[in-house]
């Protein structure tokens, strides 16, 4: 595969129907896009629910980061059962308790509350990132 | 007489989160969902094939199920078919796309002109399978797909 050897894998759920699955989404775009860009790659949760190689190749050799929108924690599940063996397990609903006035409402288009979790959610995310690549995480 | 339960038909979108042709089956997904066949339709989110219990893994073999996956790989027409039951139907967007010659669909985050347009295509081609599957005896399900969908 490609990607170097300090990316991270970031997986969020494919929640649909669901702001904390729109939350996890956005929080993952806006750290491979935006927050460490050279140093995150996105993996769709639905290739490793059909055992794509490509995929399960990264997760197993490479840190990943699962975001997961409810307790159900299917990111976090599918990324073990496919071989990853260092998952950091995040869900939006911590991120939420921290900022409990944060209330992501909006399921195709978030609330500026949803961004705004968000956004805090991929400092979260960023930060494992940056632990990961040993301090050269942040691209900016 | 007791009332029957209403038919359903269930929605399973790819989501595919690289690419913005998973965008644009989560978006149409939706539409349908809540806003052209809001009582006709339901989904669930793919990974719970796997990752839920019992209940959800009977999801496509309690509701006809269309699938719409972004691309040729087809996560989730493959994936409802080996964890719950073939999809009664399904559409790949980047085939349907092709067709009704829009394109390139981009920006995963925020789509452009082509993805835009695209969803509003997936969504009608989704609504007629809904409708047409509603149609179908009870007993026989509709098992088409799009003439490009492939084998
Ligand atoms: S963790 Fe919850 S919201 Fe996310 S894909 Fe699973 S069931 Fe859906
Ligand atoms: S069908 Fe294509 S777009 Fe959808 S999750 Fe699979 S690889 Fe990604």
């Amino acid at each position: 595969m490609s990607g170097t050897c300090r990316e991270t894998v970031i997986i969020p759920c494919s929640g649909i129907g669901k702001p904390f699955g729109s939350v996890s989404r956005e929080a993952a775009y806006e750290v491979v896009d935006m927050l460490r860009p050279a140093h995150a790659r996105l993996i769709a949760l639905s290739r490793l629910v059909l055992g794509d190689d490509d995929a399960r190749d990264a997760v197993a050799r490479h840190p990943v980061v699962t975001i997961d929108g409810c307790k159900l924690a299917c990111a976090a599940k599918m990324a073990k059962a496919s071989g990853a063996r260092r998952v950091r397990e995040l869900a939006v609903i911590d991120t939420f308790r921290r900022h409990p006035k944060l209330k992501p409402e909006g399921i195709a288009e978030l609330n500026d509350a949803g961004r705004q979790l968000a956004r805090a959610l991929a400092e979260e995310v960023a930060a494992i990132v940056d632990e990961q690549a040993g301090g050269e995480g942040r691209d900016a | 007489m007791p009332e029957l339960p209403r038919r359903k038909v269930g929605i399973v979108a790819c989501s595919g989160e690289e690419i913005a042709e998973g965008t644009v089956t989560r978006l149409a997904a939706l539409r349908v969902l809540h806003e052209l066949r809001p009582d006709d339709t339901v989904t669930i989110c793919l990974p719970l094939f796997l990752a839920g219990g019992e209940g959800d893994r009977a999801f496509a073999r309690v509701y006809p199920t269309v699938t719409i996956d972004g691309c040729e790989k087809r996560c989730a027409a493959e994936g409802t078919a080996t964890y719950s039951a073939p999809p009664a139907a399904s559409i790949v967007v980047s085939e349907l796309a092709a067709g009704c010659g829009l394109g390139p669909i981009e920006g995963r985050r925020q789509l452009n002109e082509a993805g835009r347009l695209a969803v509003e295509a997936t969504a009608q081609r989704t609504v007629e399978l809904v409708d047409e599957l509603l149609k179908a005896p009870r007993a026989r399900r509709f098992t088409g797909t799009l003439p490009s969908a492939g084998p």
